[in-house]
């Protein structure tokens, strides 16, 4: 592998600029004659716009303009729209109501942006914004997903009868699955809920605005997983501008985990103002702003029955969920329930019958979308906690009840579309088990117990599709975008490298790790090789970095490259040494005769290919090449995590004892980045299972969790430090043989330390997150 | 108006600000020191930590007028010669960052409480002393990890001068 190759733990080649505050993300960003936005929000969860009144505000110190979505509308910007059409069971298309970038008749949650002030300081835009008179009509609102569906609730969207936004089923015939429950030794059942969560990178949203009159061109910069996707989508739908007329740049960004692959109306409205004021403009979400709207996570209430035989053997599943989409279908958000979630239910298990049936609904709280395995961890949850209860009515061991139902040969095709490829459950579950010490707990738990402690132990096996996805599969699916990526590979005339990427680094260390595939390659220092990406004006196209794709996608186009690179490297070596081209090796830095002490060095090759003076006949001088990857499927990291805690049933208190995480991800390119990624997932998945959750007065609509004081974010006292494994087999469906790892941690975790919890306690009936209040009445009523 | 003046990084610099100006708005609009952020509006997250007369404070809220006359260091001034500091170079080889936007104030924490722990530093402490900096990229796994490697190096590099 080489010190800087692909297996190397290499220092990431970002830190410096972070660790210095150098750093530049999109609230950083001066440019001449900027000035600043605030947004007139909605105070009320559902209203009629009687009318906008900027006249005050437009009076007032530094206002530069008060714009509303009247002339939004007149300027002809169009809706926000769902980019993956979902057809509901009978065959109609899913019911998609208008967003508008700024609501001009109707509110629809606690946050719409009504208007906009541009002023020349935060401060001065602000006051104004307050000054901005709007007139409301009060309507009725409802927030739970279950509750919008019961009949005389309010009406959200005129297109969406009853708020049902599609009624989807997925799997084995549903009569065929209701035999095989009926047939059943044991049938469990749940009720399964799904907390809605808020992502909270720590970088809140912004975006700068610059129109450029001369040339009628824009300029966005923004925070954004995707650049090139925000380009297509608002010169394609939102008519902000065709696409050679602007021009969209993600520098550094703070972290995004799913919240930030969507276009929000601030961007466009930005770039709007932009042209309508004349001068560019800055907005810049505060936390409030980014806790009302931020695409929130989860949010599904389901009902689940898993059958055996009187052999354990898992017969059917049966799965009915109700999925909250909020006031407006985001980006992608109908794809998160159905193919990002049903999909994946058959999880590491051999399950002869599956049924799942998912019903998406609006809501007047803030738009739903991707949030950290977007759908995986919400199928992994209910599952593992459903064979877990199973085992604990059987009587069983946990282990062996999943042991029994593992898939042990590949490719295995559920009957929820996946074929899984390759993967070994067992040993996951053997090295996570090991590394746990289980066989030593019933030990301490004793001792615990001398102690007051009640002591739990649990463990979750997870699966999830990455490496998003094949574009004729999800093409056939609804999606609207193919989900390949590109590369171009520059090799400068003295050989240093440029490799431009689609995929976007928001904190997963790209600058490092796709430097060490061509450091792996060539065998040159990494330092010679920049890796260029989040600028549609230096990138030719790109699909960005959601659902772990960078590496199983976004590197996989890179190697395309790399080989044609190489290909005509070789050629030009062989010219120059007079030998076959089938001869020439290329490693640590230069080109080699095989068999014989003939080399050029790398940079020669480079150099002879720019200064053409020498090149084999007919060849064109230069040497870069590009390529587009489409993967042939997705790919399946899977694992065992397994959590220990000690729950203090005087407080309610839950401490977490251990962590242990065994995980398949294929192959790795740099372990100490894949380690962190783990790290980091399990931290969002323990916040999800103990302290975080997004919650709606249910009567006014309010977000009572708008700020860290009410959100409870994990912190590093609420956390231990994790045991992180890796039992790898390599991935068959792309050339690295990478299965992608960016959000097991937060598929895995929530329902190993459910079951940690409950298995302590001894009551089942506790929802996440588990905290104090309510584990410590579970507690007592199980007494 | 008010007219303040302080030492930002070694450098006296002045300016006027509203009174409701706060200390990272000052730092980032006037000086163009962009490493200190802001991530919350309740001084919660620690984005915004840097040095006030060698103690950490949150620049969220503190007012640029109340650091009239003080000595502030920010992420920018805590490298000397273009060499990292022990607790920044301690971050990169223990992977204690990702997204790098937590990042300076993490650093700025950490120094400050590497400051009044010394060697003396361990997980427990080093977690409950995180509590005002939010993390959402690393698990805090790392970080802590790079907290007690810097305080071990530190110290060990103090009794090696002594």
């Amino acid at each position: 592998m080489g010190v800087e190759g692909i297996g190397a733990r290499v220092e990431r080649k970002e830190d410096k600029r972070f660790l210095t505050g150098k750093g530049r993300y999109t609230d950083d960003m001066v440019v001449p004659g900027m000035k600043y936005a605030a947004f007139v929000r909605s105070p009320h969860a559902h209203a009629k716009i009687k009318s906008v009144d900027g006249s005050t505000a437009e009076g007032m110190p530094g206002v530069i303009g008060v714009l509303n979505g009247q002339q939004m509308l007149d300027d002809g910007i169009g809706n926000l729209i769902c980019g993956w059409m979902i057809h509901s069971k009978d065959g109609s298309p899913m019911k998609m109501g208008a967003w508008r970038p700024l609501a001009h008749e109707t509110v629809r949650y606690v946050g719409d942006a009504v208007a906009v002030v541009v002023a020349d300081s935060i401060d001065e835009a602000r006051d104004a914004a307050e000054a901005v008179v709007v007139d409301y009509e009060e309507l009725p609102a409802v927030t739970e997903a279950a509750t919008a569906l019961t009949g005389g609730q309010p009406q959200i969207h005129p297109e969406a009868g009853g708020n049902l936004i599609y009624d989807w089923a997925i799997g084995t015939d549903v009569a065929e699955t209701d035999a095989a429950i009926a047939a059943a030794a044991h049938v469990t059942e749940m009720t399964i809920v799904n907390n809605r969560l808020s992502p909270n990178p720590m970088e809140p949203r912004a975006a700068l605005g610059i129109y450029d009159g001369a040339e009628d061109h824009y300029t966005c910069y923004t925070t954004s997983q995707n650049p090139h996707v925000a380009r297509l989508v608002m010169s394609a739908f939102y008519n902000v501008a065709p696409e050679n007329k602007l021009r969209v740049i993600a520098p550094d960004v703070g972290g995004g985990f799913g919240s930030k692959i969507f276009i929000y109306p601030e961007e466009i409205v930005c770039l709007w103002a932009s042209k309508r004021t004349g001068v560019p403009v800055k907005w810049t979400s505060d936390r409030t702003e980014a806790f009302l709207t931020d695409a929130h996570g989860r949010d599904h209430l389901s009902t689940v029955k898993m059958a055996f035989d009187s052999d354990n053997r898992i017969t059917a599943l049966k799965v009915d969920t109700i999925a909250n989409f909020g006031a407006y279908m985001s980006l992608f958000s109908s794809s998160v329930p159905t193919y990002l979630y049903a999909t994946l239910l058959s999880g590491q298990y051999d399950i002869p019958a599956i049924h799942a049936n998912v019903r998406a609904v609006y809501t007047n709280t803030a738009p739903v979308d991707a949030y950290r395995g977007a759908g995986r961890p919400e199928a992994t949850y209910l599952l593992e906690r459903t064979i877990e209860t199973a085992a604990r009515e059987l009587g069983v061991s946990p282990a062996e009840l999943r042991r029994k139902n593992f898939i042990r040969s590949f490719p295995h095709q559920t009957p929820v579309i996946m074929n899984y490829d390759a993967g070994d459950y067992e040993a996951s579950l053997e090295a996570a088990m090991k590394e746990a010490d289980w066989a030593g707990f019933d030990a301490r738990k004793a001792e615990a117990e001398g102690r007051g402690k009640k002591r739990g132990i649990g463990m979750s096996c997870y699966i999830e599709a990455c490496g998003i996805a094949p574009s004729a599969a999800v093409g056939s699916l609804g999606a609207g975008v193919g989900l390949w990526e590109s590369a171009e590979v520059r090799v400068n005339a003295v050989g240093t490298i440029e490799v431009l990427t689609g995929s976007h680094s928001h904190g997963q260390g790209h600058e490092t790790t796709f430097a060490q595939l061509v450091a792996d390659r060539f065998g040159v220092p990494i330092d010679s090789v920049s890796i260029v990406h989040g600028d549609t004006d230096k990138v030719q196209m790109g699909m960005g970095t959601y659902g772990s794709r960078s590496g199983a996608v976004g590197m996989s186009a890179i190697v395309k490259a790399l080989d044609k690179v190489e290909v005509k490297a070789k050629k030009i070596a062989a010219h120059l040494m007079e030998a076959d081209e089938s001869d020439i090796v290329i490693e640590n830095g230069e080109a080699k005769v095989a068999g014989t002490d003939k080399t050029v060095p790398w940079f020669q090759v480079a150099l002879a290919a720019y200064t053409a003076h020498n090149l084999p006949a007919g060849m064109e001088p230069g040497l870069k090449e590009g390529a587009f990857y489409d993967p042939s499927n997705f790919t399946f990291p899977a694992g065992c995590y397994i959590c220990e805690v000690e729950i203090d049933p005087e407080t309610g208190k839950t401490e977490i004892v251990q962590f242990v995480a065994a995980d398949d991800f294929g192959n790795i390119i740099n372990p100490m980045i894949v380690e962190g990624q783990v790290h980091g997932g399990i931290a969002q998945g323990i916040g999800q299972a103990l302290l975080e959750a997004v919650h709606y007065d249910p009567q006014t609509g309010q977000l009572l969790t708008a700020s860290y004081m009410d959100y409870a974010m994990p912190r590093a006292d609420d956390l231990p430090s994790f045991k992180v494994s890796h039992q790898n087999t390599p991935c068959p469906g792309n050339p690295l043989g990478i299965k992608g790892c960016g959000e097991a941690g937060a598929i895995g975790s929530p329902p190993a330390l459910m079951n940690a919890i409950t298995d302590a306690i001894g009551n089942n009936d506790l929802t996440m997150p588990a905290t104090p209040q309510k584990v410590w009445a579970a507690v007592h009523a199980a007494q | 108006m008010t007219k303040v003046t302080m030492t930002v990084n070694g450098r006296q610099v002045s300016g006027d600000v509203e009174e409701r100006t706060l200390l990272v708005h000052f730092i980032r609009d006037r000086l163009g020191l962009t490493g200190t952020h802001v991530g919350c509006d309740t001084s919660q997250c620690g984005a915004c930590v840097v040095h006030m007369d060698g103690k950490s404070i949150k620049s969220c809220s503190t007012l640029a007028v109340q650091a009239a006359g003080s000595s502030i260091t920010t992420i920018e001034g805590l490298a000397q010669g273009g060499e990292l500091h022990p607790v920044q170079a301690a971050f990169k080889a223990n992977h204690g960052l990702q997204c790098g936007f937590c990042t300076p104030g993490m650093v700025m924490t950490a120094v400050d409480m590497i400051n009044r722990y010394g060697g003396s530093l361990d997980e427990k402490t080093v977690r409950e002393n995180l509590e005002g900096n939010i993390c959402r990229c690393t698990g805090y796994h790392n970080i802590v990890k790079a907290i007690l490697a810097a305080a071990s190096d530190m110290s060990a590099g103090r009794q090696a001068a002594e």
